[in-house]
């Protein structure tokens, strides 16, 4: 009875931190999960994201949860231009080059951050930054408790995208047959690029709701970056309900983790499985089979 | 056989270069781009020979640097002989991803990412196991004679990183002039091909990452008798992985002197920026972030293969 | 030299190659001929050990080589090229031949002198220092044949070696097969290119949705009617033999 009270809470709180890595993970489903873009840059996009949520509220006074229409777009064209201007230009198509570009990247973004913000970590302080929602078994704060249904709500807007809009069925025929989709009039770099600025607007999204139970720093993207990815091939590459049940999984190990092992040594277990899937099911939980 | 007259050429240059360099600044500045060459030489094995590229290196950099230092400190150990005793450490870690990686048949990204997954559960385990002093780090105790692996001139640690240098430079020049070096370099192309023709290819890109994994033991060895500090984001972390990858990238995949040269540009670029931008921290490895992303976009194949194309212009062959 | 015996292989619902059983005597040139999709290069695949069989064996000079990875195969002398050409890149034309050398010889000197020798065979000495990226279509044919010869095979497996090269590079490549099988060399090749087939081979054996429906000498599989009809659909053969008799 004593272990279900401490295992409750705890597994609570790791859904809706598993929400928030979700969150973070779906813009990279879309873009290494289908398009296999392999995007070491996605933690310090992140980063800058949550800066420009950081920046918005403190100079302008804009609560984050209204920032996303601004930040989404601006995020969408960073992504976009990113994309088709270098990534696309420098990876000539080739898995490595693209890999040590957005590597490249990465620590560009990172240390222009550092040099411009420096290293102090940047919290905001919102009215309901500090209430709970009480689940009975467990308070839970509110941003955590918004991010979670966020979570499911871009998911499911990805998923509408992908399925119902000419530009998720471009976005398909070009993963899965990229030279056929380009005979049939489909612009390579356009549609690429227009995913990656979807995925990069998603980090948008998940920066705004972030940002009042977390913090910004030029580092945080590291934390990201592989946490992201390990939800990405758990939940099967490109599918977005895999990521958000992955997300939701590596939340609750963290959490779990963090319980019985501490703070530092818990987050062994995220990398764990994610050398696991990779060795033994690299399709992930939903993923197709190569 | 082919380059070994230039190898020896290289090293001869280097052999005096204490004698001949009066400044301690440029001591330092041989010694660091000795040794950032070396690191790039291990990572060159399996990434440009082998074609097969690892972004978490630090993992068999740090456990040689936590085997030297863990070792000297706990149990007394010779320092020499933890040098040696690194290099089959961080080749068992080698042996053990690969082992891991490409039975299961790990490529390309999959493969970059497991490898960082690696680095980073060794970095959590040291950053919490008691032994090797948690998130604090080992410090090496001050004691310089050569006994112990500490010299009290620079030239010392010169001799020695020009001597792994030099053992770095002969392994690359066995793998372009031996049977195992062109079955590696045949799975880097084509894998597929390579098994056709009965080269057998998980053990061959195990031999690969074993003794990239060593070398790179041989490295955080030297890390931590030259600063006599190891903490878990130095041994584990990412700018080691990102430095590994980075040299000969810039030098040139594949080639012996690629790794040198890359090290010798980066070293340069490094001192420029801190001499024109001064102590901004960020600013020179924004620089360095701009030049890997420059070269991959129009010198894919490094200085090395810019070189190569000059040399074969001015002989004034075309095509 | 091969003796295959009831070899079967599905991928998910398709099966590829069912119940196939055929035999290879040592120094003949034996074809595998059958429309697009029959399975030939499955089974190629199946014999050389890049895919694995759900059900049947495979014997070759004696031996079980079933389930055997592939570079065990090779190494035991059954060697097969690609259909589409599979270079060393970046890799010499002399180097790419030197990988198959290694097969038998431990010391790079060596290999690279073999490597020359085999290249003179193939007419690919000229290119020797070239990068194999820079080849064309026949020379890089033709590297295939060499670093599969440098492997001083048994039996070889051609996959298509003809496709894509014109009447006379056809001729000239018909004039080496013939060499290498005089050589000591038993071959088993899979074509399109009837001719070329005609010319060379000893056996035909026709393979068509995933099944052997013929085998013989050349000319009796050209007036075999199974054989016309599953190029040209049911009842053709009906039409051609009607025509053969009123023409």
């Amino acid at each position: 009875m004593n272990e279900l009270g401490i295992l409750l809470p705890a597994i609570l709180n790791g859904v809706t931190t598993g929400a928030v890595y979700a969150l973070v993970a779906l813009g990279l489903t879309l873009i290494y999960g289908v398009l296999h873009i392999i995007n070491f840059a996605h933690g310090s996009l992140l980063m800058v994201a949550l800066y420009g949520v950081y920046f918005l509220y403190a100079l302008f006074g804009v609560d984050p949860y209204l920032a996303f229409p601004i930040i989404v777009p601006l995020m969408f064209a960073l992504g976009y231009g990113l994309q088709r201007y270098v990534i696309g230009k420098a990876g000539h198509g080739k898995d490595e080059n693209i890999m040590l570009v957005t590597l490249g990247l990465s620590i560009i973004i990172e240390n222009l951050a550092l040099f411009f913000w420096t290293s102090n970590t940047r919290t905001i302080n919102t009215s309901y930054g500090f209430s709970t929602v009480d689940f009975g078994v467990a308070f839970i704060a509110v941003p955590k408790v918004v991010a979670f249904v966020g979570a499911v709500i871009i998911a499911g807007l990805l998923w509408l995208v992908m399925q119902r809009t000419d530009l998720g069925k471009a976005i398909r025929a070009l993963a899965k047959e990229p030279r056929g989709a380009q005979l049939v009039g489909i612009s390579a770099p356009h549609v690429y690029a227009m995913s990656f600025g979807i995925g990069v607007a998603c980090l948008g999204a998940a920066a705004c709701l972030l940002l009042p139970s977390y913090y910004a720093s030029p580092q945080i993207g590291h934390a990201f970056v592989l946490i992201a990815f390990t939800i990405v091939v758990l939940g099967g590459m490109g599918s977005f309900g895999g990521a958000l049940l992955g997300g939701l999984i590596i939340g609750v190990t963290e959490s779990l983790g963090g319980l019985f092992l501490g703070e530092s040594l818990g987050k062994i277990g995220i990398f764990l499985i994610f050398i696991a899937v990779l060795l033994l099911r690299p399709t992930g939980l939903f993923g197709q089979r190569a | 056989m082919r380059g070994g007259a230039g190898i020896i050429l290289v090293l001869a240059v280097l052999l005096p270069l204490p004698w001949l360099l009066h400044s301690d600044f440029w001591l330092n500045f041989a010694i660091m781009a000795l040794y950032y060459g070396f690191l790039g030489q291990a990572w060159n094995i399996l990434g440009g020979f082998g074609g097969q590229f690892s972004f978490g290196h630090a993992a068999f950099f740090g456990t040689g640097a936590y085997t030297s230092a863990v070792l000297q400190l706990r149990l007394g150990v010779d320092p020499w002989l933890c040098l040696a005793l690194a290099a089959v450490t961080g080749g068992l870690v080698g042996a053990l991803v690969g082992a891991l990686s490409f039975r299961y048949g790990l490529r390309g990204s999959y493969f970059a990412l497991v490898t960082l997954a690696f680095a980073e559960v060794f970095r959590i385990l040291a950053d919490s196991a008691e032994f090797t002093g948690a998130g604090v780090g080992l410090q090496i105790p001050l004691k310089q004679t050569a006994a112990n692996f500490q010299f009290p001139d620079k030239a010392g640690f010169y001799f020695v990183i020009l001597g792994l240098t030099a053992l770095g430079l002969a392994i690359a020049w066995w793998l372009e002039n031996s049977r195992t070096g062109a079955r590696l370099m045949a799975v880097r192309e084509n894998e597929d091909a390579a098994r056709a023709l009965g080269v057998d290819v998980i053990r061959t890109k195990l031999i690969a990452i074993t003794l990239s994994g060593a070398l790179m033991g041989l490295g955080g060895t030297f890390y931590v008798q030259y600063f006599l500090y190891i903490d878990p984001t130095i041994a584990y972390g990412p700018a080691v992985s990102v430095s590994a990858l980075l040299v000969p990238i810039v030098g040139g995949l594949g080639t012996a002197f690629g790794p040198l040269l890359g090290a010798v540009a980066l070293q340069f670029v490094n001192q420029l920026a801190q001499a024109t931008m001064g102590s901004a921290i960020g600013l020179n490895l924004v620089v360095y972030g701009v030049i890997l992303v420059l070269m991959i976009m129009y010198m894919p194949n490094g200085l090395f293969g810019l070189a190569r194309v000059s040399a074969r212009r001015l002989a004034g062959r075309t095509g | 030299m091969l003796e295959v015996r009831d070899l079967s292989k599905s991928f998910g619902g398709l099966r590829a190659v069912a119940h196939v059983g055929f035999a290879v005597a040592e120094g003949e040139i034996a074809a595998l001929i059958g429309p697009n999709g029959a399975g030939k290069s499955t089974l190629f695949g199946l014999i050389s050990g890049f895919i694995r069989p759900d059900a049947g064996h495979i014997r070759f000079e004696g031996r079980d080589i079933t389930g055997l990875p592939a570079h065990r195969i090779a190494a035991l002398g059954l060697v097969r090229t690609f259909q589409i050409t599979q270079p060393f890149a970046h890799l010499t034309v002399r180097e790419n031949i030197a990988v198959g050398a290694h097969l038998r010889l431990g010391g790079r000197r060596d290999a690279l002198r073999h490597a020359a020798q085999v290249a003179r065979r193939v007419g690919l000495d000229g290119r020797l220092d070239q990068p194999a990226a820079r080849l064309t279509v026949a020379g890089r044919k033709r590297l295939e044949l060499a670093r599969a010869l440098a492997t001083d095979p048994r039996l070889l497996l051609l996959d298509e070696v003809m496709a894509g090269l014109n009447p006379r590079e056809i001729d000239e490549i018909v004039g080496m097969i013939r060499a290498i099988r005089d050589g000591g060399v038993t071959i088993l090749l899979t074509e399109h290119v009837m001719r070329a087939v005609m010319q060379l081979s000893d056996r035909t054996l026709v393979l068509n949705d995933g099944q052997l429906i013929a085998e013989g000498a050349p000319r009796d599989i050209a007036a075999d009617p199974r054989v016309i009809e599953a190029y040209l659909g049911a009842g053709a053969a009906r039409a051609y033999v009607g025509e053969a008799a009123h023409g």
